[in-house]
């Protein structure tokens, strides 16, 4: 494995934006570009991210395309995902050492339909979706599940709020080799893993994060005296159980991004990643954990481990 | 790159228009286990999942790999999903392949799937959309255009799209997992199904299919572990384009071109008509044959159709295309450009049963989407690189 | 008892209120007004049309000074005819569905072209026919058709990089 490094990230987040899939990115990623010191042609390898149920429509990231350039053509890969595989996909990509700067970026805009309604859709199609219990209903099992266990208190938990999703995009540089000792400021990707449990939340002991805690161990980042961690879940109550998952020393600390504040789904696991970097970049810390989730409570979840370039 | 990668185990459903003695995770399941047995492996001793399919729309279910973790065996294991239009099946192949290339893993169970007849595949193609007026449905009608201006600007003759049409689906007859088995096609058939988008006759499409493909892929380690010869991965290439720019060539595309080249130069090809022994390509359409002929560099371009037309393309000819009957015969959308990967692996192998080259000892795989913009390709042999 | 379960019905409905983005916006507001308008790019000086709000390869972002005003004249470049039926369809086939090259763009439009099957061509010249302007929504439907001017057909080297 060599090492491969974050070179660097922009992101917009709105509660609702005016701005389409490729308005919003070419911004983005003009800055990501901008900030790597790189240009369109350093580029070896980009990889996106995007869901079409957000905006009910297929096909969402061949449009997205526009935002790039392009021009010629580039070697180029998507995951129906959320962003953070798109990196996890790119740090792959670096791996061969053909190729030294890749692009990942993630784009979304769950403004256009009802998320929470549409996540239904997620789920088992022949005996949980034709139910249609929303995105709050299981989290409500979860929750209800964690108090049964006395993992936490009622109070602790407080009431499940439908999560503020909003629109988003984001964009980050990677770079290897050269082109990462000419870096300045980058965060070297230390460790990366993802894990997934079973579908169906009755198989699934929902009082813990499993396949977070694995993805942590695997990836180097569990027990790890870091800095900062960033987390991110679209529920309050699920901090508690990722920071749990983690196993975080007290030392560290810990971000979590959701809950209260906007959650552009899709691009949200990528927008924890960047945020680590940044907390690296800007020197307020010179080691990071970066987590990101996908599906319904918690059954995919991805860690990171982000270091200082030496 | 560290690791060299070999296919060592295919599997595939039987295509067919419905496949109602399955649910989803029964079709995923049935390919991937197939692909297991071929591989003498067990669901343990897979590292990690792969699987691609087309839009989630075609069966109205979002991100399908969080249903099929269980079916697919990787509860506790990475899995990823990757989607690029109608070239997906390819790149997810692409992308598996490069967690066994880059060390990550030792093997890695790759799938790709579709089940149409859960959904309503034109719909979920063309869905009613404020801003743009419903003018055409599906691809044929995207398509039916290019055709048409790859006849002006080539000057071949009409009857080159029903030739390919008959060839690939008598190529279909000797595959049993093939979805059309059209025992009496011929020209006259052809000419005489309904002109569906005009240049396009019915006969001349790809049928809709359940279906999917699976491959297993493993690092050099434990590609001679099993009894069956391995396919070795000797080149693999994406490329995108945007769909839409001035001075598009959309029949003759700089992405596939590009992506062919790439393809070619890490395996070693420079004359791909002589050093390629048989080609899966990506034909929907049937006039997509010759076109696509000349944008893989087989030959100058607006010379394809007469590769078609002396038959150098067909199943005893010097440059086999399509020998399973191809996408014309069977296509699960998201499987199609898997299948033309697992296709081109089981040639080399010797695998491909009725429908063997004889002799292949190199085999390209072929996948488009989109606006005959995204590119996914690979060059597979019997030899180690 | 044995009951085997074959079918099942799950149907799936989803409301979505879609937005345009702003440099589609400018442009569906234009057809109102009965102007099409495309997107020229500060770096390459392609027009570009429906406006993306970047130009496609060079990734930089347009702004509403790029816009300018293309003609509602063009040449068909590519077409097929359309002979099948779907759901959703608003004119009863067989109709000329046409990538057109208006005049000033360096894209072609997706239209249709209301002329006999067997009279289509490649090459020939066309102007959009515009519904009137009470009935114009900010759709491609405020176009109703192209229809043929009758000027003499484009030569295939004029047109054939776009075909
Ligand atoms: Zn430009």
């Amino acid at each position: 494995m060599r090492d491969v490094a974050i070179a660097s990230f922009a992101q917009a987040t709105f509660e609702r934006s005016s701005k389409d899939e490729v308005e919003l990115l070419v911004d983005v990623i003009t800055r990501a570009r901008a900030e790597s010191r790189l240009s369109k042609s350093d580029i070896g390898f980009t990889c996106s991210a995007s869901c079409d149920y957000l905006g009910g429509r297929p096909f969402s990231f061949v449009s997205a395309l526009d935002a790039v350039g392009a021009w010629p053509p580039i070697s180029e890969s998507h995951v129906e995902m959320d962003g953070a595989w798109a990196l996890y996909e790119a740090w792959v990509r670096l791996q061969h050492g053909d190729v030294d700067a890749a692009l990942v970026y993630a784009f979304g805009r769950s403004s256009q339909g009802n998320l929470n309604q549409v996540l239904s859709t997620q789920l088992d199609p022949y005996f949980l979706a034709p139910l249609w219990p929303e995105g709050d209903s299981l989290a409500g099992l979860q929750a209800r599940a964690m108090i049964d266990a006395g993992v936490c208190s009622e109070d602790e938990i407080g009431s499940i709020a439908t999560p503020r999703y909003g629109d988003g995009a984001a964009a980050m540089v990677l770079v290897a080799g050269p082109l990462l000792e000419r870096a300045s400021n980058a965060a070297v990707i230390r460790g990366i893993d993802h894990r997934i449990e079973a579908h169906s939340i009755g198989a699934r002991d929902l009082t813990r994060s499993s396949s977070t805690q694995l993805a942590a161990e695997k990836a180097g980042a569990c027990r790890r005296d870091v800095d900062v961690a960033v987390a991110c879940a679209p529920y309050a109550y699920q901090e508690i159980l990722l920071r749990r998952a983690l196993s975080l020393t007290d030392r560290t600390r810990f971000t979590f991004l959701g809950g209260n504040s906007v959650y552009p789904y899709i691009v949200a696991g990528l927008s924890s990643v960047g945020e680590a970097f940044a907390k690296i970049a800007s020197g307020k810390a010179l080691s990071a954990v970066a987590h990101a989730t996908s599906g319904p409570c918690l059954q995919q979840n991805l860690v990171c481990l982000l270091e200082v370039q030496p | 790159m560290s690791e060299r990668c070999a296919v060592i185990g295919v599997g595939q459903t039987k295509y067919a228009a419905k496949r109602g003695d399955l649910s989803i995770a029964g079709l995923v399941r049935e390919a991937a286990e197939r692909a297991l047995a071929d591989a003498e492996l067990r669901w343990r001793d897979i590292d990690a999942v792969v699987i691609g399919k087309a839009p989630d729309m075609f069966e109205g279910v979002m991100m399908p790999e969080l249903y099929l973790a269980d079916a697919l065996g990787a509860v506790g294991k990475p899995m990823m999903r990757v989607h690029t239009a109608g070239s997906v099946g390819g790149s997810t192949a692409i992308a598996a392949s490069h967690l066994v290339q880059a060390g990550v893993h030792e093997r890695v169970l790759t799938v790709a799937f579709e089940k149409q007849s859960e959904g309503d595949a034109m719909w979920a193609l063309s869905p009613k959309y404020p801003f743009q007026p419903p003018l055409v449905a599906g691809a044929g009608g995207f398509f039916a255009p290019l055709i048409r201006a790859y006849m002006r600007r080539s000057g071949a003759p009409n009857d080159v799209g029903v030739r390919v049409a008959v060839k690939d689906r008598l190529n279909a007859l000797r595959n049993q997992y093939a979805h059309l088995q059209l025992a009496d096609i011929s020209p006259e058939t052809v000419l005489s199904s309904p002109m569906l988008w005009d240049p396009i006759r019915y006969l001349e499409t790809c049928p809709s299919s359940d279906g999917a493909c699976a491959m297993v892929l493993s690092n050099e380690a434990n590609a001679g572990r099993t009894s069956r010869p391995p396919a070795w991965v000797l080149g693999s290439a994406v490329r995108s384009e945007p769909a839409v720019f001035a001075g598009r060539d959309q029949i003759n595309p700089r992405a596939g071109a590009d992506c062919a080249r790439d393809v070619y130069r890490q395996a070693g090809v420079t004359d791909p008509v002589r050093e390629i022994d048989v080609a899966e390509i990506y034909v929907p359409f049937s006039w997509f044959e010759p076109m696509w002929l000349e944008n893989l560099g087989f030959c100058e371009p607006n010379f394809g159709w007469r590769m078609t037309l002396d038959e150098t393309t067909s199943l005893s000819g010097r440059l086999p295309v399509n020998p399973s009957g191809g996408v014309l015969s069977s296509n699960p959308i998201g499987a199609s450009g898997m299948i033309r990967f697992a296709e081109a692996a089981l040639q080399v192998r010797g695998m491909a049963g009725e429908h063997q080259v004889d002799g292949a000892r190199v085999a390209l795989g072929h996948a488009y989407g989109g606006a005959s913009q995204f590119f996914a390709m690979w060059v597979v042999g019997a030899r180690k690189p | 008892m044995n009951y085997a379960v074959t079918r099942m019905l799950a149907p799936v409905r989803l409301p979505f209120v879609v937005t345009p983005g702003e440099a589609l916006s400018r442009f569906l507001s234009a057809l109102v007004e009965g102007r099409l308008i495309g997107e020229r790019c500060s770096e390459c000086s392609k027009v570009v049309l429906p406006p993306r709000g970047a130009c496609p390869t060079c990734g930089i972002a347009t702004n509403p000074r790029d816009n300018v005003t293309v003609s509602d004249g063009g040449t068909v470049v590519m077409f097929c005819i359309v002979n099948i039926p779907f759901e959703g369809q608003t004119i009863k086939p067989p109709y000329v569905y046409a990538s057109i090259l208006l005049d000033g763009a360096d894209v072609p439009l997706l239209h249709l072209v209301e002329v006999p099957v067997d009279k289509a061509r490649m090459g020939m010249r066309v102007r959009a026919e515009w519904a009137p302007p009470t009935e114009r929504k900010p759709s491609l439907e405020a176009i109703r058709w192209f229809v043929p001017t009758g000027e003499p057909d484009a030569s295939y080297e004029a047109y054939k990089e776009y075909a």
